[in-house]
């Protein structure tokens, strides 16, 4: 995704105050403005009125099992990568009622499904957040079973990405090819331009519906001078990625060709089956659900919560749990993830976003346990 | 099951977890609408004989007499439910197990002949069979309130044995060891309490036990990493639960 283009046409240069007036106007036609707020030592996604409730100063460092936030000497609004917040909790929520059921005299009364959902902007999703998105709408909407309530949010949500200028040490869109560039799939795309003390943005509209949205706000054309420092922010975030993910090809037949490797053992031996890295993940998808009733005996609920691969329960068939052993849930995670995503979905589950590896309180990184397979082909099979 | 009868006892414990059921408030109404309680001192002196469908067991099996007592109990219940740490881990009284309960006797009575104790305190589970537990110190009222309405419903209560985690990022709430390297038993506990510690940026104590798998020395290694002395992580492992297998085992290895 970061193949170098000419300067997209209708782009346009947005000041704060032109960022601010973005806000403004998805506000105005009835949008829920989702951003990044910081919260709790770290920058989480919740509702945002005004561009005075962006980080503004503020970066992350990032490493395995670990984030801090840190001051920066400008006010960069968009100066850090990703938190533990993904878009997900906005579209595949973490408790989703799927019906409600009453006892009315001796009928069992079905309440209608809430009605449609608001209509949300997301400001702020990163590029490769963005592919995950699309690798969740392929599974929930794109399939040939359809997530209804999804596919209600998702149709109903505008997205202003913004390109990455600083990756966290634990970012490898690169190598999979997802980032620090969105080329489609937008609705706006921006460019946070800081050097030479400058504070603009570079705005790319990627529907007819951003570049109307475009056209209502104070901006200039775009010059060429602004694309050049708008790929410049791009190389610069592509020079500082230090961590890679072997290709999709590679990790995908060392993976499926060892299911008895001794990595798994040691691997379990780290991993806390703590499910962390799953929930953080922004394309993991799996849910259970949950059958709630009153007291009373009049009324119950049908509830969808996310779940994940490393709990014992989410492998319980009659009987038994298939999966007792972390090495068996390590496996299943990382092998459906990198390889049979491909089988299943035409694409990689994963998406270099690094979350997996920094919220991780075992400080375990899918890079290197993926090298461990590809370099290691011969070694290691018990 | 309809208008089951129900018996609340208690053994070695603080009565804490039989006052989350008082604690209900709200649904109180609800719950002695949907249940008869047939015994339950805490609450009411009119205590009416059994058997019982359901009895709710709070406290550890400390002494002989309550060895005895639990078997009547079992034999006077159609359903055995062990709520809280003590009932279902032995609770922070199992902290004798570590040491010489007869010591301790000598140390506090003024007359240790009248004392009858076992040297351990453990849970109803080593004693009886018992049909579900409720973990925590105390129990958590969502979670007891699940328990009686499924069984009212003749369902499965929903009562997941995964990790505290788990709860902590459906909330949304940010990991305190990750973002602020506050050492957190979180990822070896049970959920139940809705992630309510990390919430306040403090790390989790374990109040509701080993998860249904725990690898506590990746854990501790972590912890040790954080700052945190041997001795400290041993502590940490020996609270409400240190009675508790993968507690107790992990407990032993540091300090």
């Amino acid at each position: 995704m970061t193949t170098i283009r000419a300067l997209p046409p209708g782009s346009a240069v947005l000041r704060l105050d032109g960022l601010q007036q973005l806000i403004a106007a998805l506000a105005v036609r009835g949008y829920e403005i989702v951003g990044p707020v910081e919260r709790d030592g770290a920058i989480l996604y919740d509702r945002i009125a005004s561009t005075a409730d962006l980080p503004a100063g503020r970066t992350d460092r990032q490493e395995p099992g670990s984030y801090r936030l840190e001051p920066r000497a400008d006010g960069a609004l968009f100066a850090y990568a990703v938190g533990p917040h993904s878009w997900k909790r906005y579209l595949h929520r973490p408790n989703e009622t799927l019906f409600k059921s009453r006892r009315v005299g001796e009928e069992l009364v079905f309440d209608p499904p809430a009605g449609p959902p608001p209509r949300t902007a997301f400001l702020g999703v990163r590029p490769c957040e963005l592919v995950a998105i699309f690798v969740q709408d392929r599974v929930l909407m794109e399939g040939h079973y359809v997530n209804t309530g999804y596919k209600a949010r998702r149709e109903a949500t505008f997205l202003v990405v913004v390109n990455c200028g600083s990756p966290a040490a634990t970012c490898f869109c690169t190598s999979m090819h997802t980032g620090p560039r969105a080329t489609g799939g937008f609705d706006i795309a921006l460019t946070e331009l800081l050097a030479d003390g400058r504070q603009e943005f570079l705005a790319e509209p990627g529907t007819d519906g951003g570049a109307a949205l475009l056209a209502y706000l104070p901006t200039r054309p775009a010059t060429e001078a602004d694309w050049q420092a708008a790929l410049a922010v791009t190389a610069q975030a592509v020079a500082s990625i230090g961590r890679r993910m072997p290709p999709g090809n590679e990790i995908k037949a060392a993976l499926q060709s060892n299911p008895e490797h001794a990595r798994w053992d040691d691997v379990a031996r780290r991993c806390l089956a703590c499910a962390n890295c799953t929930l953080v993940c922004p394309t993991c998808f799996c849910t259970t659900v949950e059958d709630r009733s009153d007291l009373d005996g009049q009324g119950a609920a049908r509830v969808r919560r996310w779940d994940s691969c490393f709990t014992r329960d989410f492998s319980y068939v009659h009987g038994g749990a298939v999966r007792t052993q972390t090495r068996s849930r390590f496996r299943q995670w990382m092998t459906h993830k990198l390889a049979h995503w491909w089988d299943q979905f035409g694409t990689s589950g994963c998406v270099g976003c690094g979350r997996c590896i920094a919220w991780c309180p075992a400080g375990i990184d899918i890079t290197v346990e993926a090298a461990a397979f590809t370099e290691g082909q011969n070694h290691g099979i018990t | 099951m309809s208008r089951p009868r129900l018996a609340v006892v208690k053994f070695a414990s603080c009565d804490g977890c039989q006052l989350s059921l008082l604690d209900c408030e709200d649904e109180l109404i609800a719950v002695a609408g949907a249940v008869e309680i047939a015994n339950f001192p805490e609450a009411s002196r009119a205590v009416q004989p059994g058997p019982y469908d359901v009895t709710l067991v709070e406290g550890s099996i400390t002494t002989p007499h309550d060895v005895a007592r639990i078997r009547e109990i079992r034999a006077d219940s159609g359903l055995l439910v062990a709520i809280g740490a003590c009932a279902t881990a032995g609770g922070i009284q199992a902290l004798r197990n570590f040491a010489d309960a007869g010591e301790y006797v000598s140390a506090v009575y003024a007359h240790p002949e009248y004392i009858r104790t076992l040297a351990t305190s453990t849970p109803i589970s080593d004693h009886v069979k018992v049909d579900y537990e409720l973990r925590g110190c105390p129990v958590s009222k969502r979670q007891l309130l699940e328990l009686v309405s499924a069984l009212l419903a003749e369902r499965r209560p929903e009562l997941p044995v995964h990790s505290v985690c788990v709860e902590c990022k459906l909330a949304g709430k940010v990991c305190v060891m990750v973002a602020h390297g506050t050492p957190c038993l979180g990822p070896v506990t049970q959920c139940g309490c809705a992630a309510l510690c990390p919430g306040f940026a403090r790390g989790c104590y374990g109040c509701f036990g080993p998860a249904e798998t725990t690898n506590t020395t990746a854990l501790a290694a972590r912890w040790q990493a954080l700052g945190t002395t041997p001795r400290d992580v041993q502590r940490a492992f020996r609270t409400f639960n240190a009675g508790a297998e993968p507690f107790r085992r992990e407990s032993e290895s540091h300090g």
